[in-house]
């Protein structure tokens, strides 16, 4: 169990808990910024940056 | 202005102190707001950061991302050492601590139901990846050349099948592992298979769940999942954890509804 703790956490397995999880919030006195769908989207949009040097299969080279 | 208030969680009040060192989001040290029965975890932010604008800009920097995200759970890991946290979803800004109250007040039962539930468990995250196929090992003893074009076909159906065998493997396997790690869990979630992109991780992950754990029943869980590790060739099964409960900080819960 001690091993399990001390190595450090990988940033995707926190993303799905930090992004995916925890109490939403919403409401006038929040600035809507916790909202489920926004973040997933901004994190698609950060894939796909992640994956930009791959050239994409679906562009045809004109 | 003091600027704006990012909350990490939501606590009942506990005795002990933080962390002297500790510092959240932004480098400002959390610090407790109490009200009525509970406290909200909170450090000060600044508004060109944590506004909504920059803030939805920010997400999609990655490194900006990695050290809130990590700032963020170094609270709730400090948090878990001397109480049990409800998590909030990171980037939940206020606009002042009185936004924070009205809040709190606003779902005050909730957040006692949810912190009831939550008391003195630990979520487990457990993932089966189906390894990489195995670069052949003896380059000294090339695969005997084809003979002629049926044995290509041939040599070629066996890779194929292979491939489909272990895929099918794989799932039964995966399936049965949730089905026996639910069933001395609490309750459990599955996440999306994760991303080898953003994960680093070699093989492909089919399997990416969490489960509800009792603190007192975590060494009994952990040694279950060990023992599937063995005798699973081509697959590997990987366990995180213990984390506060973020994937079980929800108002439903799956695992209630059959109880």
């Amino acid at each position: 169990m001690t091993v399990v703790e001390r190595r450090e956490v990988a940033l995707v397995d926190l993303l799905d808990r930090l992004l995916a999880g925890g109490v939403v919030i919403t409401g006038d006195i929040t600035l809507r910024i916790a909202d489920v769908d926004l973040v997933r989207i901004d994190l698609n949009a950060l894939i796909s940056s992640v994956n930009a040097q791959v050239p994409s299969p679906f562009e045809e080279s004109r | 202005m003091t600027g704006l208030r990012y909350v990490y969680a939501v606590c009942r009040p506990f005795g002990t102190p933080l962390q002297a060192q500790l510092t959240g989001v932004g480098g400002d040290p959390p610090r407790l707001l109490p009200h009525h029965d509970l406290v909200a975890v909170v450090s000060h932010v600044p508004e060109a950061d944590f506004a909504e604008e920059p803030l939805r800009a920010h997400l999609e920097d990655l490194d900006w991302l990695t050290t809130v995200a990590r700032a963020h759970q170094g609270v709730i890991d400090a948090l878990t050492t001397v109480a049990t946290p409800l998590p909030l979803r990171l980037g939940t800004v206020f606009r002042d601590d009185s936004g924070v109250r009205s809040m709190i007040e606003a779902r005050e039962e909730n957040f006692l139901r949810t912190l009831d539930r939550l008391e003195g468990r630990v979520e487990w995250g457990v993932k089966v990846y189906v390894e990489p196929e195995p670069t052949p090992k003896e380059p000294a003893t090339p695969a005997p050349k084809p003979a002629s074009g049926r044995d290509y076909l041939r040599q070629r159906r066996m890779r194929t099948k292979a491939q489909e065998d272990l895929w099918q493997r794989a799932e039964s396997f995966a399936t049965r592992l949730h089905e026996t790690l639910s069933e001395c869990a609490e309750d459990s979630r599955l996440h999306a298979p994760q991303n080898p992109t953003l994960s680093g991780a070699s093989g492909r992950n089919v399997l990416n769940a969490a489960y509800l754990v009792p603190r007192a029943e975590s060494e009994e869980f952990v040694e279950r999942v060990d023992r599937t590790k063995d005798g699973t060739p081509g697959l590997r099964v990987e366990l995180t954890g213990p984390w506060a409960a973020y994937s079980f900080a929800g108002e439903e819960t799956a695992g209630e509804e059959g109880a």
